[in-house]
């Protein structure tokens, strides 16, 4: 149909001519007005403290005792289970969110701007790996961590992200590309890039020679460190493609644990939304399916762009890591992948097949059509809040989102 | 005789059949067996064999 | 009796593959019926209709039925239990190394690659139509085996290739060869000049094959689908395959096959005929001679449609029919025919020649004047049985790729008591089945001395995979009179049994 094929030429456009800069590390109450005391923003699309996983509800509880809304744990969970804590995506703020996705006031939060439409997407900044927050952990180990990206390393690589200009994004996804990254489970190669960027601005612009240490050793421990401004970007880059009427691309797709949701360009902020489906995938020693908590997080938000479960192609090794197949049969995702997105992204493309771009512009038409739901590359958390990843695999998107999302396109352009 | 602009099935009883094969998997090796080049779909009713979805997609230009 | 089923949401298994599994089921023990199908409207209904399914089950095309009957629940269990394996199994794996990746859709694979010029469609009638038309937007031809398509469909499909100067071949077409390579059910022919127009496929065989073993060749064969002369669709792949073949080079005499048409289709048809530089045979099954332009001539058989493209040539003359008569005699109370035929043109042919014996004949798939079989009605006639025929591939493989249609009805033909002759078509080629000779004399071995006689006649040629020569050899050591040709076949059956009845 004319009209949707025009409307989706106009959102991949969109996409494709974000020009992703990260610009700042700031807190978060500076960056959305309507943020306040006792709101928590998740990850995933809309939900209610009776509906969330174990994970989500540690994390909860965490975030309130580490805002100091509550004086413990207990006291903080009575406060979020008697309606005292107003919850909301962090896609309602602007933002992203890896796993239980937890964003208050005072943290500091990742500053990407899209400097071709002038649009900006924030992400809370990469605990490491272990007991976290976004997989639910509340201790004081965690909450002391968090104080110190607020206090100390939030502000100490801001300025060095403000001085040096800020660090253009795309050509670090490229390279990653090159280097076996495909910015979901795997964000090594441009871990690396982004540290090698910003290491001799931190270096000039930090003050003790003690807190730069801990700052280079922070970002140099943590594999998945870009993880974060990854999917930033990936918000900042989708976000202006929202609203053209009769597109059928999609420009968000996000879990809470419990849900998951899509966002239809031609349908703005409507939530298409359906129960996760469980991740299967490769489990840790000592661990199994059992232990496994239903998807969760923002990240798919770079499978939206063409990355992550789309990209693996350029990631072999993580074929294999997540159970996927032989390495050998990565390709085979990335040209699944293509049958249900509208084109090939001209700046990010894969050596392996020959140098074709990674599937850019999920038609929800297709999926229904081919039945061929969007894969995603996961890590699995343990479903008890604070142990951690527990392993890695694939989860596809729920068929159902997409169908809703068809039939809401027909409604509103009224085709029946 | 006056130039035509050629049919596209002239192109096809001069040229080479190339196949892509939607259905029964049995055609495969006997269309190969004949040095005839073939791609055979992985296929699966539209919409999962939802007839209605599937109409609508039609009409909805897929 | 206990019914059980299961449905495996999304889970699709073509019909070949489904059927092979069914017969695994039904051959458990303690199973009076099994029925693997893809959960299509008109696959529910006939599984309801069986009293496998509940009204209240809802399935979709996407979903795999497995439903059971047995003698016991036991019974029915064990026997979706172990089918249930069986789809579980995983599929052998391979040496590691990627397999061929595999499209899921036309898009996909035009995209991956862009010089696929046809599409060959064979997915079940409730699809069809949907694929075809998304070949069609992609500047692809269309050669369409699936039937159980509706005649509109057919008829916006034929429109749209119009437009756009591509082939639609179909719905219910299973042959073609183009440029020498068989597409779907069609043989290794001789490469010529003569050029043929075929509705349904069986006919372009038999024609291209006594054509091929006659030394001559075939250009192109293209189909046009069994409908394509219903006045509903009005010849329109006809009219273009006569484009076709006028600027084709290659081509100098063309063979149009068909049951006749509708007059109004035939008049459009010869009068295009007459405009054509090209030379014609017109074969309009069973009509009666018409008047033709000066560049065409008629014949009502696909033998004699054969011979006028040769120039005359007499083809199967070194059959002795009357020595093979002489073999066989009466017995009173056998007197009739029973035609049991996968190839529907076949059985078109074999009541024209049968009814030019003086025969009376009946049939499922009548040509005009001869009456349509219903039930068991009037035992004398002779009955010629498409089993090709739409109601008998609802939801089931074509009797040339699952010989177990005929089967069954062969078995109780062999012990009817009212039958002198059984007649069979025996289809070899790309696509048929590896060895049916042999499958035929396993079946017929056991028959009682008394039983009926079999005539048989082999469709192919001798490049065939299967080899024509071979095959015969084994009809004939088995005891069955193979003919030159269906033709010839019919005649002989028409001589023995009106022989019987004297």
């Amino acid at each position: 149909m004319k009209l949707i094929d025009d409307a989706n030429q106009q959102a991949l456009a969109r996409i494709l001519e974000g020009e992703p800069r990260l610009i700042d590390i700031v807190p978060a109450r500076e960056l959305m007005p309507g943020l306040k005391d006792r709101m928590i923003l998740h990850a995933g699309p809309p939900i209610t403290w009776d509906k969330m996983c174990g994970p989500m509800r540690g994390a909860v509880a965490g975030a309130i005792v580490f805002e100091r809304w509550a004086p413990d744990l207990k006291a903080a969970a009575e406060l979020a289970a008697s309606g005292g804590i107003e919850f909301h995506p962090n896609h309602h703020f602007g933002a992203v969110g890896p796993m239980t996705g937890m964003t208050t006031v005072s943290m500091p939060l990742f500053v990407v701007e899209n400097a071709r439409f002038g649009n900006r997407a924030y992400c809370a900044i990469n605990e490491g790996l272990g007991k976290v927050m976004r997989f639910g952990g509340n201790d004081e180990s965690v909450l002391k961590r968090l104080a110190w990206l607020r206090d100390v390393f939030g502000p100490t690589l801001g300025k060095a992200i403000r001085a040096c200009g800020g660090i253009e994004l795309k050509s670090i996804i490229a390279r990653g590309l090159a280097m076996g990254d495909e910015m979901h489970q795997r964000n090594l190669a441009c871990s690396s890039i982004f540290l090698r960027e910003i290491a001799p601005t931190l270096a000039r612009t930090a003050t003790d020679n003690a807190i730069l240490a801990d700052c280079l050793a922070f970002i140099g421990q943590n594999d998945q460190f870009f993880l974060n401004i990854a999917m930033a970007m990936g918000k900042a880059m989708t976000d202006p493609a929202k609203g053209i009427r009769g597109s059928t691309i999609v420009t968000a797709m996000c879990r809470n644990g419990t849900d998951f949701g899509i966002r239809v360009s031609g349908l703005g902020d409507q939530w298409f939304t359906a129960p996760v489906e469980m991740p299967e995938g490769l489990y840790f020693a000592g661990y199994s399916e059992k232990d496994a908590n239903p998807d969760m997080g923002d990240s798919a938000i770079v499978e939206t762009i063409g990355l992550g479960g789309f990209a693996m192609a350029a990631a072999p090794a993580v074929a294999g890591f997540i159970g996927a197949g032989a390495p050998s049969a990565a390709g085979d995702f990335t040209r699944a992948m293509g049958e249900i997105t509208i084109a090939q992204n001209p700046e990010w493309t894969i050596a392996a097949l020959d140098f074709a771009g990674v599937p850019t512009g999920i038609d929800v038409r297709l999926v229904v059509d081919t039945g061929m739901a969007p894969v995603i590359n996961t890590g699995i958390a343990h479903r008890e809040p604070g142990i951690g990843q527990v392993g890695a695999g694939i989860v596809k998107a729920p068929l159902a989102c997409f169908q809703q999302a068809v039939r809401a396109i027909a409604g509103d352009l009224g085709v029946s | 005789m006056p130039d035509q602009e050629k049919q596209p099935y002239q192109s096809l009883l001069t040229g080479k059949v190339k196949v892509v094969n939607v259905g029964l998997e049995g055609f495969v090796k006997d269309l190969r067996d004949c040095d005839i080049d073939v791609v055979h779909l992985d296929w699966a009713p539209s919409a999962g064999g939802d007839p209605q979805m599937a109409a609508l997609l039609a009409k909805l230009g897929v | 009796m206990f019914v059980l089923h299961e449905i495996r949401k999304g889970f699709y298994l073509d019909s070949v593959a489904l059927m092979r599994l069914s017969r695994e089921v039904a051959a458990a023990l303690g199973i009076i019926e099994a029925a693997l199908m893809m959960g299509t409207p008109s696959n529910a209904a006939i599984m309801r209709n069986a009293g496998l399914l509940d009204e209240g089950t809802e399935v979709r095309g996407n979903d795999l039925v497995l439903a059971v009957k047995a003698e016991t629940e036991a019974a029915a269990r064990a026997a979706l239990d172990d089918a249930i394996r069986a789809l579980d199994k995983p599929k052998a794996q391979g040496d590691g190394s990627a397999a061929a990746w595999r499209p899921h859709s036309i898009a996909a694979a035009v995209k991956a690659h862009p010089d696929i010029n046809l599409a060959l469609i064979s997915v079940p009638g409730d699809f069809a139509a949907a694929e075809a038309r998304k070949a069609l937007n992609r500047g692809l031809h269309v050669l369409m085996f699936s039937d159980n398509v509706s005649i509109a469909d057919e008829l916006s499909l034929k429109q749209q290739a119009r437009e756009a100067g591509l082939l639609m071949m179909g719905p219910d077409c299973g042959t073609a060869v183009i440029g020498g390579a068989p597409l779907a059910f069609a043989n290794k022919l001789r490469r010529g000049r003569i050029g043929i127009i075929g509705a349904s496929g069986t006919g372009t065989q038999e024609v291209s094959c006594l054509i091929s073993e006659a030394g001559a060749g075939i250009s192109h064969a293209i189909g046009v689908g069994g409908r394509d002369l219903k006045k509903e669709i009005g010849g329109i792949t006809t009219l273009m395959a006569i484009d076709a073949f006028d600027s084709d080079p290659d081509t100098d005499h063309v063979v149009l096959i068909s049951k006749p048409p509708h007059p109004d289709v035939a008049k459009v048809v010869i009068e295009r005929i007459a405009r054509s530089p090209k030379s014609y045979t017109v074969c309009f099954i069973g009509a009666t001679e018409m008047k033709l332009p000066s560049n065409a001539r008629f014949s009502p058989t696909l033998k004699g449609a054969a011979e006028l493209a040769l120039g005359g040539k007499t083809i199967g003359a070194g059959f002795d029919a009357t020595a093979q008569v002489s073999r066989f005699p009466g017995r009173k109370w056998q007197s009739r025919i029973e035609g049991l035929f996968a190839g529907g043109t076949l059985c078109a042919e074999a009541q024209v020649i049968l009814g030019a014996s003086g025969r009376k004949v009946v049939s499922n798939a009548a040509i005009p004047g001869v009456p349509k079989l219903n039930g068991t009605q009037d035992d004398q006639r002779d009955r010629l049985i498409d089993l090709g025929d739409d109601e008998y591939t609802r939801g089931r493989p074509h009797p040339m790729i699952d010989p177990s249609v005929r089967d069954d009805a062969l078995r109780a033909a062999l012990i009817n008591q009212d039958i002198a002759v059984i007649l069979l078509d025996l289809v070899l080629g790309y696509g048929a089945h590896a060895d049916p000779a042999t499958h035929l004399t396993e079946i017929v071995a056991s028959r009682g001395k008394n039983a009926p006689a079999l005539i048989a006649s082999v469709v192919g040629t001798e490049a065939d995979p299967q080899t024509r020569s071979a095959q015969i050899r084994k009809l004939e050591q088995a005891g069955i009179i193979v003919a030159p040709s269906n033709a010839q076949a019919c005649e002989l059956a028409a001589a023995i049994a009106n022989n019987a009845a004297r």
